[in-house]
């Protein structure tokens, strides 16, 4: 069987050690960063200040700091403030989940949503709008992660050969197979049920918009835990790299790295998709933008992604803002519409790598 | 004929074949093919015929029979006008579909291909949910408008997302590869726009693309079945000449350039018959879930070989059609379930089951 | 523009340009294939010997230059009938899951079948030589993806040869074989040469047997062609170092005569080794 997946370019054969440091790379992951830095900076300078009721950058600062004036305090403290962090998270979060989803599944199209967790969290969420009558987005961003948990380890385990780990391909069809289930469940739930499918609907495209701040420390520890997981998955992924046998030759702990690996990338995403939504192409697109910074050592890769995945995220939101007046464009499809061109130009300039 | 002057053998005999030689002509028959194809065309007719006696306003068996062999008129309308038509755009629709996932995944060199990566259905859904949502043909306007109208429209967001995608994806050829990575881009951006288009309209209309875009056979007609049935006299035997280059396609490029294969173009004609096949099958019944990428995987393994066959996938996506049809609107009483959903189901749990057989065997 | 070249050149390049997009592999390179003869590509990795037999088989266009089948252009040939002409073996050639060898092999009959006759009993015969040939007969109802990697080697070889054209290009035949196995191919390929005056062209790695088995060596060297010749005149002491950058002894081979390659290795150097030779 052959199947899409992507040989690392050579460049990283010298893996355990990680690629030999070049100056070019150097300098050019020393000026990415700083790019990375001020785009993060503009996003979400513009993140604060643009939207229905513009506010100049120094309002905003004198909201921060003492008070502006109780009309643009609200709007900067209770909307703004929340919707940019929440967008930064997100954005980092799921940054993350994809550049670990694609060193798992050596898949270039390795996308969070690929283990299941967003159909899994779709699940969860319309039973509960269905069965509990739970509407508020506070409540349905437990469920969801819920949801998405319990996908994540379903995959797994119909994954998983007895005694060893899934392998990339397992993963991937395991992925597809739970995805497809839950999918129907939902449909049918959904057409059986107007209500449910009213919530639903708007549930169902990822947005930042009026989500309740009390969200924000909830989601804090379980990110934080991913986070970690995620930059110390970075060292086993160069060599997973390579295939599971010279990983394992390599001294690595191939299963317990994967375990590692998918526990970081349900948090992280989990966690979102139940927050904001399911929020298609930052996984999918993030890595490839950042493997252009970074090269492919992971032990970078993974953090770039993560800052990467911020700036896009809230630069993406913004765009939803202005382009569509008065209403606004959710971010999902703002970066589905911007993300997949672009993608698709990198399919065809890029010289197709395959295993 | 000899290569050299060794001392040739006795002929070959391989197993489970049959060689027929008639002057010019010759073919081999793979006896286990054969019991397939004649297998499935029997499973497709008792199908057929359930799907005639069984429905939601009671008719006696023979009264059925009776009018469908035209010795009675008493149920014409149920039997001419519901039953045969709904039946027959089932197996219409499931032959078209599975037949293009049969392609794709030649082509593509890999059993998880399916035309949903070629852009087609993607893009026939984002046009039916916009006439949808813009309160339009669903809505507003009934009668031949409303039939006609929106397979029209699937048709052609069908073809022209296909059509862009084969653009797209032509760089000094088609790479099969290729075509994979940018359809998953395209799929995406498309099945966005759908979502937030679904986030545009009433609930009402909403709920109604959505049963189109999950794959539905409910009140089909012979106007849906009619165009199907032409689509594939034509593309059928086209797709069946081209099963030898097929043949040569499922190895790598250099292999099948060396054999005398005109890569790009047999692929580019074939890639063109398999998103036509899909755009057809989706006009007429929505995007009707995984039929197109387990058929052709069900049939190769009934049938055995290195591909999927073309015409017992074919039989394969008309009877899992048909029959999840019957169970769509039998096992729920009055409420019609969208067929989509049983096939979407039973695909899951297959390829779950496939998973689990393999984890098997490799820990065995 | 040349003069066309004489009849007895079965395969003319002249001023070949290849690479894959932007890099560059071979430049400026002219070769001729003589009628009837074994000709063996040699040279260090990644020096061009593959891409060059791709462009030859008419598998990769040039960025510039051409390649004449027969004193035609062969890019302008209908690429069936160039393949009644030229089978070529590529080096990593993939077969799909499920293949059985004898179907394998059958493939090799593809450019003389039709959508009317796609089984006469000379594709049947031919395909049956060809499996006794390489002594796969017992396999033939295995699958491709259940054979060793000499099996498998021997079963593209067998491909190749149903193919019944009398102009072979071999990438690597003899790549996963064991030394009985590849001297056995190497027989079968010479027998082909002797009897049926077949023309063959193959890239090979080991020096030895490609200077025992070809008629003819092209080195090659970045891209360029340095040498070529018989192979008594090609391998020596100098070409190996200036070439492989090897040092090494040539010896006459005991058996056939023909030049051997011993190399010298760093344990066994003399000057300026540290190490002292035992």
């Amino acid at each position: 069987m052959t199947t899409p997946t992507t040989a690392t370019p050579p460049a990283a054969a010298a893996v355990a050690a990680g690629p030999p440091e070049t100056g070019a790379r150097r300098r050019r992951r020393a000026v990415g960063l700083l790019v990375l830095l001020a785009a993060l900076a503009a996003a979400v300078v513009a993140s604060v200040t643009v939207g229905t009721n513009p506010l100049s950058p120094g309002t905003v600062w004198q909201a921060l700091t003492s008070t502006a004036g109780p009309e643009a305090d609200v709007i900067v403290h209770e909307i703004r403030l929340p919707r940019t962090l929440l967008g930064l998270l997100a954005g980092a979060a799921l940054g993350l989940a994809g550049t670990l989803m694609q060193g798992h599944t050596r898949n270039p199209l390795g996308d969070p949503g690929l283990l299941g967790v967003t159909h899994g969290a779709a699940l969860a969420v319309v039973l509960c709008i269905a069965l509990l009558g739970v509407t508020d987005l506070l409540g349905l961003a437990w469920f969801g992660f819920a949801g998405a948990a319990l996908a994540a380890v379903a995959v797994y385990l119909v994954g998983s050969t007895r005694g060893r780990g899934p392998t990339p391909l397992s993963l991937a069809l395991a992925g597809t197979a739970v995805s497809w289930l839950t999918y129907s469940l939902v449909s049918a739930i959904v057409l059986m049920d107007q209500q449910t499918m009213e919530s639903f609907r708007f549930w169902r495209v990822g947005s930042l918009v009026g989500r309740d701040p009390a969200i924000l420390p909830q989601m804090l520890p379980f990110l934080l835990v991913g986070v970690v997981l995620a930059l110390a998955n970075g060292p086993a992924l160069n060599a997973l790299a390579l295939g599971d046998d010279v990983a394992r030759s390599l001294g690595h702990r191939v299963g317990r790295a994967r375990v590692v690996g998918l526990l970081a990338i349900t948090l992280l995403t989990g966690v979102t998709v139940g927050a904001c939504g399911p929020i298609a192409f930052v996984g999918l697109i993030v890595p490839h933008l950042a493997r252009g910074i970074t090269g492919a050592d992971y032990r970078w890769l993974l953090p770039y992604s993560a800052l990467l995945g911020a700036a896009l995220l809230v630069a993406a939101d913004v765009i939803g803002r202005v382009v569509a007046p008065p209403g606004e464009l959710q971010v999902g499809i703002v970066l589905a519409i911007i993300g997949a061109p672009f993608f698709i130009a990198l399919v065809r300039r890029r010289r197709l790598v395959r295993l | 004929m000899t290569l050299l002057a060794s001392a040739p053998g006795a002929p070959v005999r391989r197993r489970g074949r049959l060689v027929v030689r008639i002057g010019p002509f010759s073919a081999v028959l793979r006896l286990r093919g054969a019991a397939t194809v004649v297998l499935g065309a029997l499973a497709l007719l008792g199908t057929l015929l359930a799907s005639l006696l069984i429905g939601h306003s009671d008719v006696p068996a023979a009264d059925v029979i009776a009018t469908a062999l035209g010795l009675s008129s008493d149920n014409q309308f149920t039997v001419w006008q519901v039953r045969v038509p709904r039946a027959a755009t089932g197996a219409l629709v499931g032959a078209a579909l599975a037949m293009s996932g049969a392609i794709t995944q030649t082509i593509m060199r890999n059993p998880l291909a399916s035309p949903d990566l070629l852009g087609v259905t993607h893009g026939a859904s984002v046009a039916v949910v916009a006439i949808a949502v813009a309160g339009g043909v669903y809505g507003a306007v009934s009668g031949l408008l409303a039939q006609l109208g929106v397979p029209l429209a699937a048709l052609a967001g069908g073809l022209l997302a296909g059509g862009v995608l084969y653009l797209l994806a032509w760089r000094r050829g088609i790479d099969g590869y290729r075509v994979l990575l940018i359809g998953v881009g395209m799929s995406a951006v498309l099945m966005n726009v759908t979502l937030w288009l679904l986030t545009r309209g009433e609930v009402t209309d909403a709920g109604r693309a959505l049963v189109w875009i999950t794959g539905s056979l409910n009140a089909r007609t012979w106007e849906n079945a009619v165009p199907v049935a032409i689509a594939l006299a034509v593309l059928v035997p086209l797709a069946l000449l081209g099963a030898r280059s097929l043949d040569a396609l499922g190895h790598d490029d250099d292999t099948a350039r060396g054999l005398g294969v005109r890569l790009d173009r047999d692929r580019s004609v074939l890639l063109l018959l398999a998103i036509l096949l899909a755009a057809i099958g989706t006009a007429a019944a929505g995007p009707i879930l995984f039929v197109s990428l387990a058929a052709p995987q069900i049939a190769l393994r009934l049938a055995g070989g290195h591909r999927p066959p073309l015409l017992a996938s074919a039989l394969v996506g008309a009877v899992l059609t048909c029959g999840s049809d019957l169970a769509a609107r039998s096992l729920f009483g009055a409420f019609q379930l969208p067929v989509g959903i049983i096939t979407g189901s039973l695909g899951a749990a297959y390829l779950i089951y496939l998973l689990v057989l393999r984890n098997r065997k490799a820990s065995a | 523009m040349t003069e066309p070249p004489p009849p007895q050149v079965r395969l003319h390049a002249e001023g070949l340009r290849l690479g894959y997009d932007d890099t560059i592999v071979v430049d400026g390179l002219d070769l001729d294939v003589l009628d009837g003869t074994i000709t063996a590509v040699i040279g260090p990795n990644g020096c061009g010997k593959s891409t060059l037999l791709r462009a030859l088989g008419r598998l990769l266009r040039p960025h510039a230059g051409r390649v004449l089948l027969d004193g035609a252009e062969i890019r302008r040939r209908p690429t069936r009938e160039v393949a009644r002409v030229l089978g070529i073996l590529p080096q990593s050639p993939q077969a799909p899951d499920g293949l059985t060898v004898a179907d394998l092999v059958a493939r090799g009959r593809h450019p003389t079948q039709h959508w009317y006759q796609q089984w006469s009993s000379d594709d049947e015969a031919a395909v049956d030589e060809a499996l006794r040939l390489t002594g796969i007969l017992d396999l033939a109802e295995r699958g491709v993806d259940e054979l060793s990697g000499g099996q498998r080697q021997r079963a593209w070889l067998s491909m190749a040869l149903a193919q019944g054209t009398d102009l072979l290009l071999l990438d690597e035949p003899t790549t996963f074989l064991d030394l009985a196995h590849q001297v056995d191919v190497l027989d079968l390929i010479e027998r082909l040469h002797t009897e049926l005056g077949r023309t063959v062209v193959m890239v090979l790695h080991d020096l030895n047997l490609a200077a025992r088995y070809a008629g003819r060596l092209v080195v090659m060297r970045e891209g360029r062609i340095v040498a070529q010749g018989p192979p008594s005149e090609v391998i020596t002491e100098r070409l190996l170092a200036e070439v492989f950058d090897l040092e090494a002894r040539v010896i006459t081979d005991p058996v056939a005569g023909t030049p051997l390659v011993i190399p010298v290795g760093s344990k066994h150097r003399t000057e300026g080794s540290p190490v002292p030779v035992v």
